[in-house]
Order: structure tokens, then C-alpha cells, then sequence
């Protein structure tokens, strides 16, 4: 009997249909490329002794869609969503690549200092900066949703269009290749054989967690997620528990812009980010996380995120064109809209009630 | 008679502020480079635009059927079609037959978006972002490269000036008029027809719309064909006018024309607005556009800013308008 209810109980979470879907793929995996799961012990120069392997490419690459991912369940469970951290990435990636490398406006800078591996800001102040940065962005988001009551998809589709063009300004158009090799620490670095990236992300989703589930705003997020004005009826104040949320989304997405330039070793106002807010709407939804807000578990948006970023490796080492990886994914999206929709849902439901019925009269 | 100016104003403001900020913008840049007062850099903005124009206009008619109703998929539309018909060019087929294939691609996708939105429950910006990584990956499937036309017809299409009557040296293409014809179906189709009136009513509100015996569901997945088929003719006037296809065509072409719609005063929930004012957005971005070119100095990025920039006035003004309107 316990049994049955442990079972109800996790196939009622939210991480049910993402964890089944990861390990739909792994299983596609394991049949399809044997060498998938291989781990192996690699001795580098710099980083000393770590692992390696598809499976640790899928967490370090995946880092940074997964902090996006944590952020922006929160924006959606208040009822909206935030097109711009694609934007915010790569203002963040261009704040790091211009505090270490001051190249602005027309100034004669010959290579070598272009080239040196120094930095001319100390590195905290960089990653504070970087964060500021981001968690500015998301006080602007927040304060045009919840003060000035524009739709979130507008009021962000505005940061969305112009941060691009901010990031552009800040980095004077140029794509930055940063040397100053301390900073590639974040995106390359390794704890105890494992990427920083994988602990930054655990760091941020354990402090959200805390945040969000020992205190109560999680239990005010979701209020305003399923009703707005009821919630502020309750006195509780709807538009900074939004505010709140915005910025912690704009802070996340500072915190990936920060591990992304740091892994490719540049800033590119045009491509850092690209598409990662389509991405992490996708690992939210498939979080079970609903549009609409209210409900919303960000460990399985973390999940959801990992299922992309698996599927990813996975077509990559299939041998497919990463341009082409674009309609595998729209495929993906189809399996999870036809997965989430009411049909299925009420197909599912039957299937399970018919067995849960049968225990029961054998009770 | 101060009623009647009021009522005007109010239902007409957005449209009128959109118009004056277009002027505003052109008569600026008029000043500042004497060159911009041409004629022919009027029908540059056409010219340039033409596709955007196009896809603007479906993407009108989404957002104005309500539900949150977005079309994200046109940029890859554009991509999938301007790639497929160049591979088919290239392989020997004759555009008249390429043209209205690819017309019918995009209507079928539109459509298929609309169903599974309108049957499956999907969010609208859900399922048309799949269509968008669906378009664009086909492209890259059919080409990971960039595909040259070498059609004589097309060549003939993209190339021949049409000169205008009665003004000097000024002309357009043959493929700068799909857009304009476009825009004048398409004010029949929102005003005059059962089809405009039904996405006007759901718009407002679906439900009454649903009650009232409207066919909500079949012109919700129309819409969305009717998107598809914009996109589809913006995707070959987009490859006549560059004479090739490439997945990397018309990247972010989403975002423009959301903001160039928004710009021109249709709300994103639904039902206000009209497909006038969508011009006016258009020719606003693209007047950014020339005078940042004109300019020389100011950077590309610049248009970025400056179509956010206007995108917020844009949303203010008409937060401003409607306020009022259900106040008075």
C-alpha cells in the first residue's frame, strides 16, 4: 500500500515527465551509441586530473540553460514570462569581456595590450559587475510589468530587441576574445573533477530553494501566479513579489552569461544567448510548469533543461549538422506539446486509474 | 461637436500618433541629409521593407485574433521557402510552378500551426515557436549553405524598374508591389468581409465571440494559414530581391515586425487596432533604418535600440489611450 502511494505520489510530481523523458533519450542513447555513456579520467595542464564524457558535456553546456531555466520558472509561475535573457546573456558576456579589456571608442590600442593576459579590473569586481548588470536588466523588466502594467511578453520583448543592441554598444560592435585566463575558470574550470559550472548551478538552485520553499514567498509567487488581484486583496504586495521575481530571472541570466563567455573565451553581442530564451521557455514547459503560472518546481525546470541538453549531445553525436539540430528540436517540442496536451493527459489518467482500481479492489 | 473630436481622437489616436511619429521621424532625417528628401528614398523604404511589410501584415491579423495570439514562426517561413525554392530552381523547375508550391508550404504550415493551437490547447507562442525551429532546421536540411538563383524569370522579376508616374527618377520593382496589393486585400479582408469582422469579435473577447455562433475555431486556424501564406510570399519576394536561399535569411525578422505592429498601434491582446497602422510601423522602422545608413557613422546596433526605444513610447501612448477609453 505504501508502495502504490510512493508511486502516485512521484508520478503526480512535476520531475515525473521530465525525469521520463530523460530517460527516454538515455535509453535511445544506450541502444543507439554505446560510447554515450563513457566516463572517462582526463590529466589536464591546467585544470589538473578530471572527468570527461558526453554525460559531463551535457551538465558544463548545459549549465548556463539551466540557470536561465531557474529563473524563469519563477517569472512564469507569477503569470508571466521574459523574452530577454537571451539579451541579458550577452550583456553580461560584453560587461566581463570590456572590464578586462577597456578597448572603447576609437582609442590606438596595439595588440599586445589587446592580447595580454592581464585584466585591467580586479576579477570579483568583474563578476559583480556582471551580476549588477543582469539583475538591473531584470529591475527594468520588473518595474515596466509591475508598475507599469505592460504585458511581460512586450515589456520584455523591449529589453529583448534593444539589450542585443546595448550589448553591441558596450563592446563597441567587436566581437572581444578575452585572454585573461583566470576568468575562463567558470566555464572551464573543475572542483574536485567535476565542472565549476555544475556547482554554480547547484549553489543557485539550493539558495532559490531556501528561498523560495523555507521562506513564503514561493507560496506568494504562486498566489500571484493563480490570482493577481485576490493576492493583493490578501495584502500581500503583487508587484514587488513580481519585481522580485524579474530581477532574480535578469541575476540568473547575468550568472550564465558570466559562464558562457568565460567557456568560449569571447563576448558576441549578435550570438551569446542566441535563442536560449525559446530554450529555457522550453525546459520550463517541460518542467510542467504552466504558462499560466501558479504551481512551478524548478528542480524540474533543471530537469527540463537537461533533457534538452542531452537530446543535443545526442544529435550531435549522431553526426547531424548543428544547423539541422534546429528541426530535431522542433520534433522534440511536438512530442512534448502532444505529450502535455488534454488528450494525452485524460489517455494517461484512464490508463493508470484502470490499474490503480484494480489495487484497489484487490485491497 | 467636442464629443465627436473626443470620440475620434480616442478611436483613432494611436493610428493618428503612429502617423505623426512617422512624419516626425522622416521629416528629421529630411533635415539632417538633405539626401533623404529624394523621392526615391520614400519608395526605398518599400523597396527594402517589402518583406516585412508582408510578414507584418499576417502577423496583424495573429495578434489581432487574440488568446495571445503571435506568429514566431515567419522568420523561418521566410528561410524555408527562399532555400526550397532555390534548390528547386537550381534542380530545373520552372518558377511557375515553384512560386505557387511554395505558396501552398505556406498556408499548409500556417494551418498546421493553427490546428494544433486551436485542437490541442497549445499556447500560440509554443506552437509557433516550434514552427519556427521546424522552418529554420528544413532550410539547413535542404542547404547548409547559401543557394544562388540563376532563373532568368526571377532575374527579370527582381531587376526591371517600374517607374512611377509623374515623379522624376523614381521607380520600384516589380516584387516591391506584392506588398502593397497584399496590404490592400488585406484591408478588405479585416474590414468588409465576415472573416475580418469574426477576428475583430474574438479578439475581444472569444468567448462572446463563441456564443454570438461565430466560427471561432475554423477562422482561428485560417489566421493562422493566413500568416503562413504572408510569410510564404515574403519568403519569395525576400529571395527574388537577394537571388538566394539560405536558413540564415531573415533572422530576428520576428521581432521586427512584433515591434513594427506594436508600433503601430494594434494591442497585443487582441481585437484594437488595424492594419493601416502596421504600414506606419513598417515604414517608421525602415526610416530608422535609412537614416542610420545616411548617417554612416552611427553603428548598426543603433536600430536595435532605437526600435525598442519606439517600441515603449509605443505601448505607452496606447496604454494612455485606452485607459481613457474605458474610463470615459
Amino acid at each position: 500500500m505504501k508502495q502504490i502511494s510512493f508511486l502516485r505520489k512521484f508520478r503526480e510530481s512535476q520531475l515525473f515527465w521530465p525525469l521520463v523523458a530523460w530517460v527516454l533519450i538515455l535509453i535511445f542513447d544506450a541502444i543507439v551509441e554505446p560510447g554515450f555513456f563513457k566516463l572517462g579520467i582526463i590529466e589536464d595542464p591546467v585544470y589538473g586530473k578530471h572527468l570527461y564524457g558526453n554525460l559531463v558535456d551535457v551538465f558544463n553546456n548545459g549549465a548556463p540553460l539551466m540557470l536561465v531555466a531557474i529563473g524563469m520558472t519563477l517569472v512564469i509561475a507569477t503569470g508571466g514570462v521574459d523574452l530577454s535573457v537571451g539579451a541579458v546573456i550577452a550583456i553580461s558576456a560584453a560587461m566581463g569581456a570590456v572590464l578586462i579589456n577597456p578597448a572603447l571608442g576609437n582609442q590606438l590600442i596595439t595588440n599586445d595590450i589587446l592580447t595580454r593576459n592581464a585584466t585591467n579590473t580586479p576579477l570579483p569586481l568583474i563578476v559583480l559587475a556582471d551580476l549588477a548588470a543582469g539583475t538591473l536588466c531584470g529591475l527594468w523588466n520588473g518595474l515596466l510589468v509591475s508598475r507599469a502594467r505592460i504585458q511581460p511578453m512586450v515589456a520584455t520583448l523591449i529589453l529583448m530587441v534593444a539589450g542585443r543592441g546595448i550589448a553591441q554598444l558596450i563592446t563597441n560592435g567587436q566581437i572581444m576574445t578575452i585572454y585573461y585566463t583566470p576568468y575562463f575558470w567558470f566555464g572551464n574550470g573543475y572542483i574536485l573533477g567535476l565542472p565549476v559550472s555544475i556547482y554554480i548551478v547547484a549553489v543557485v538552485l539550493l539558495l532559490a530553494w531556501v528561498l523560495v520553499r523555507k521562506t513564503a514567498i514561493g507560496l506568494f509567487i504562486e498566489s500571484v501566479g493563480i490570482n493577481a488581484k485576490s493576492t493583493f486583496y490578501s495584502g500581500i504586495s503583487e508587484q514587488n513579489v513580481k519585481l522580485l521575481a524579474y530581477m532574480f530571472c535578469g541575476l540568473c541570466g547575468a550568472i550564465a552569461g558570466l559562464i558562457l563567455s568565460s567557456y568560449v573565451h569571447s563576448a558576441d553581442g549578435n550570438n551569446n544567448g542566441l535563442n536560449y530564451e525559446l530554450d529555457a521557455i522550453l525546459a520550463v514547459v517541460m518542467g510542467g510548469t504552466l504558462m499560466t503560472g501558479g504551481r512551478f518546481s524548478m528542480f524540474a525546470s533543471v530537469i527540463g533543461a537537461v533533457v534538452i541538453w542531452t537530446f543535443t549531445v545526442t544529435v550531435y553525436s549522431l553526426g547531424v549538422p548543428a544547423n539541422a539540430l534546429l528541426a530535431a528540436k522542433a520534433v522534440l517540442v511536438l512530442l512534448v506539446i502532444l505529450l502535455y496536451s488534454d488528450y494525452a493527459g485524460r489517455f494517461i489518467n484512464r490508463l493508470f486509474e484502470r490499474r490503480g482500481s484494480q489495487h484497489g479492489t484487490a485491497n | 461637436m467636442v464629443q465627436r473630436t473626443k470620440l475620434f481622437l480616442l478611436r483613432y489616436g494611436p493610428l493618428l500618433t503612429t502617423f505623426a511619429v512617422f512624419l516626425v521621424v522622416y521629416i528629421i532625417g529630411g533635415q539632417l541629409y538633405p539626401a533623404m528628401r529624394k523621392p526615391q528614398v520614400f519608395f526605398n523604404l518599400f523597396i527594402n521593407d517589402g518583406s516585412l511589410l508582408l510578414v507584418s501584415i499576417g502577423m496583424t491579423m495573429v495578434i489581432l485574433s487574440g488568446g495571445g495570439g503571435i506568429d514566431l514562426s515567419v522568420g523561418g517561413v521566410i528561410a524555408l521557402v527562399s532555400t526550397a525554392s532555390a534548390a528547386l530552381l537550381r534542380d530545373g523547375m520552372s518558377p511557375y510552378l515553384v512560386i505557387p508550391l511554395m505558396i501552398v508550404l505556406g498556408i499548409t504550415l500556417g494551418g498546421l500551426m493553427g490546428w494544433i493551437i486551436q485542437y490541442l490547447k497549445v499556447q500560440p507562442f509554443i506552437a509557433t515557436l516550434m514552427g519556427l525551429f521546424f522552418a529554420r532546421g528544413m532550410a539547413y536540411i535542404i542547404s547548409l549553405t547559401s543557394v544562388t538563383i540563376k532563373n532568368d524569370l526571377y532575374k527579370t522579376w527582381a531587376l526591371t524598374p517600374i517607374h512611377i508616374p509623374f515623379i522624376e527618377k523614381a521607380y520600384v520593382y516589380p516584387t516591391t508591389l506584392v506588398g502593397p496589393i497584399m496590404l490592400l486585400v488585406t484591408i478588405y479582408l479585416s474590414f468588409f468581409t465576415r472573416f475580418g469582422r469574426t477576428i475583430y469579435a474574438m479578439g475581444n473577447n472569444e468567448q462572446s465571440a463563441l456564443l454570438m455562433g461565430l466560427s471561432v475555431a475554423r477562422t482561428k486556424v485560417m489566421v493562422y494559414a493566413f500568416s503562413g501564406l504572408c510569410s510564404a510570399l515574403a519568403g519569395i519576394v525576400f529571395s527574388m530581391s537577394l537571388l538566394a536561399g539560405y536558413g540564415q535569411h531573415a533572422t530576428g525578422m520576428e521581432l521586427d515586425s512584433i515591434a513594427a505592429v506594436v508600433i503601430g498601434g494594434t494591442s497585443l491582446s487582441g481585437g484594437v487596432g488595424n492594419i493601416i497602422g502596421t504600414l506606419f510601423g513598417v515604414l517608421i522602422h525602415g526610416t530608422i533604418v535609412s537614416v542610420l545608413q545616411f548617417n554612416g557613422t552611427l553603428s548598426s546596433w543603433w536600430t536595435r535600440i532605437g526600435v525598442g526605444v519606439l517600441t515603449l513610447i509605443a505601448i505607452g501612448v496606447q496604454s494612455l489611450f485606452y485607459v481613457r477609453k474605458k474610463h470615459s
